[in-house]
């Protein structure tokens, strides 16, 4: 179900280059899924901005996202007391009643597909699933989050594209050389290919959530449609978490 | 009390306010945000004889005070429409719905409208032509007088339900397609569907949209739309229905006035799931402001 109401900021810093974690406060009841995303509107902008859940509780969402854009950038100025009409509730979010106690998760993250799995960590390891985090960024300057996934209980990984920062190379790179029974993904097209490709070699399945530019973000506009093995899906509304069976990649 | 009814020839519409195809899906969507019987009606989304994809990704962008959108008729063919969509808009609502139709011949949209024509809870046959995110088909049909009036005649012989064509404003006399649909049958008019605009990227110089052109709509598009809807009221007979960045209770009123007999809704829905839920509830406000009893009485009142 959705919600659409009126979020109150409470911080908005900037955690990397160009990276910005925004916390906000207002009702979270509509959220149920690590995974699903909001959908922001920003004064003077027509479309609403989807961005991914990173973490919440009873009152506040926490978002991280990356300033690409004059609406992100609208977004990056906004300061403590700030208010925003959010839809709250959207996407299917990542599913982990098939996971069971003492088996291996890997979670892939690139750049900005790192937050949505953050909260999947949590509820993971909360389930007794053992985690390990393989996190990609290009350079030093805008890994995020590095710290706060050894907290929670992942085993971590870094890697970063020029070498800057951990394993120079991409997330395949270490990924390849590890064991696991189960892999959650969110990043960039190009990346997501190429954890498919190395969860098919290994006989591994996974769930891949997308990014695309989208119209409403419920569903009825069909600006975001893909098509996978199970037909047309709306990365809005069956996505933006799909599963490795079914995905064209 | 301020009576909000409105009239399709015979058909009552509790409101004018009508979600415009392609930006409402087939409803239910909107049924988890709000009542969807409060519509005066719903144009549902576009459909076609056979199941179609659409344009590869990115098919939306923003601009300012509006959208540009390509997204190629997605829908699952006039059979599923029919078997799986319908069903679950009846479980959320009662009223009678408008079909939109599109098509690549005059054979297609035949044979679509002949399909919905045998449907009881479809109150009005909406042909497209005017679409201008597909090839070959589409606008092709809304861009001369003749074809349009074929695309009406065959339909309207085929069909016992009443058939409002849809008009494309990317034309050089939008007057001309409207009176010869008239002439060919036409119960009604709807008009504008998106105008064809295109957006690139400051930052890459690449197109924002896949497609390049697309179809422009939303509140920045509203003044042509009135001007269109003024002047076809000025040329025909039949009603029309207004569409084109409406999204208050004034825009309503203002196109009731220039010559609407009802309104569709749509970009706005994109943003605020409750677009059409806060004009409804809107529009008796302002008529008891502006001293208007009854909507009907305003039905072309600007000329």
């Amino acid at each position: 179900m959705y919600k659409k109401n009126v979020y109150t900021v409470l911080e908005n810093e900037c955690i990397a280059e160009s990276v910005y974690r925004m916390v906000l406060e207002g009702d979270t009841s509509y959220i149920t899924v690590p995974g699903q995303f909001i959908n922001l509107k920003l004064e003077g902008r027509y479309l609403r901005r989807p961005i991914s859940v990173c973490d919440w509780d009873e009152n506040t969402i926490t978002i991280i996202y990356k300033v690409v854009g004059d609406g992100t950038k609208d977004m990056s100025e906004a300061v403590r007391g700030d208010r925003f009409d959010i839809l709250t509730g959207l996407g299917n979010g990542f599913s982990t009643g098939h996971m069971k106690k003492g088996q291996h998760a890997v979670v892939i993250g690139g750049g900005v597909g790192v937050p949505p799995l953050y909260a999947l960590v949590k509820k993971l390891i909360a389930e007794g699933v053992k985690v390990t985090a393989v996190l990609g960024f290009n350079e030093k300057a805008q890994i995020f989050y590095e710290e706060e996934f050894k907290k929670i209980g992942a085993e971590v990984f870094v890697t970063t594209v020029d070498g800057s920062y951990g394993t120079k190379g991409f997330v395949t790179d270490v990924l390849k050389d590890i064991d696991y029974d189960f892999y959650f993904t969110c990043g960039p097209e190009p990346m997501l290919r190429a954890v498919h490709k190395l969860g098919k070699e290994k006989n591994v399945c996974g769930l891949l959530s997308f990014e695309a530019r989208m119209g409403c973000g419920f569903g009825a506009c069909m600006g975001c449609s893909c098509e996978t093995i199970a037909g047309n899906k709306r990365i809005c509304v069956e996505g933006p978490v799909m599963k490795s069976e079914e995905v064209m990649l | 009390m301020s009576d909000i009814r409105v009239w399709l020839g015979d058909f009552e519409l509790s409101n004018p306010v009508i979600p415009a195809s392609g930006t409402y899906g087939f409803g239910y969507e909107f049924a988890q945000f709000y009542d969807i019987n409060i519509l005066g009606s719903i144009s549902l989304k576009g459909t076609t004889i056979e199941a179609r994809y659409g344009n590869p990704l990115p098919r939306i962008a923003e601009c300012r005070e509006g959208i540009i959108n390509a997204i190629g008729l997605q829908n699952p063919g006039v059979d599923k429409v029919i078997s799986e969509e319908l069903p679950k808009l009846r479980k959320v609502f009662s009223k009678k719905s408008i079909a939109n139709i599109s098509g690549f011949s005059i054979d297609d949209y035949v044979a679509t409208a002949k399909r919905f024509d045998e449907i009881d809870d479809i109150a009005i046959l909406e042909i497209n032509i005017s679409c201008p995110n597909v090839h070959g088909g589409g606008m092709a049909f809304g861009q001369d007088p003749e074809q349009a009036a074929s695309v009406c005649r065959a339909v309207k012989a085929a069909c016992e339900k009443p058939v409002y064509m849809k008009l494309s404003p990317n034309v050089t006399s939008i007057v001309d397609i409207a009176k010869a649909c008239e002439a060919a049958g036409a119960d009604g008019l709807v008009l504008i569907n998106t105008m064809l605009g295109m957006r690139i990227d400051p930052r890459t110089g690449k197109k924002v949209v896949s497609t390049g052109a697309a179809g422009f709509s939303g509140p920045a598009v509203k003044p042509v739309a009135v001007r269109m809807v003024y002047q076809v009221y000025d040329a025909v007979n039949i009603p029309i229905i207004g569409v084109g960045g409406i999204q208050s209770a004034d825009d309503v009123i203002e196109m009731l006035y220039a010559g609407a007999s009802a309104v569709q809704v749509g970009a706005a829905n994109l943003v605020d799931p409750y677009a059409c839920k806060n004009i409804i509830e809107e529009l008796p406000v302002k008529m008891k402001e502006y001293g208007i009893d009854k909507l009907t009485d305003i039905i072309g009142k600007a000329h």
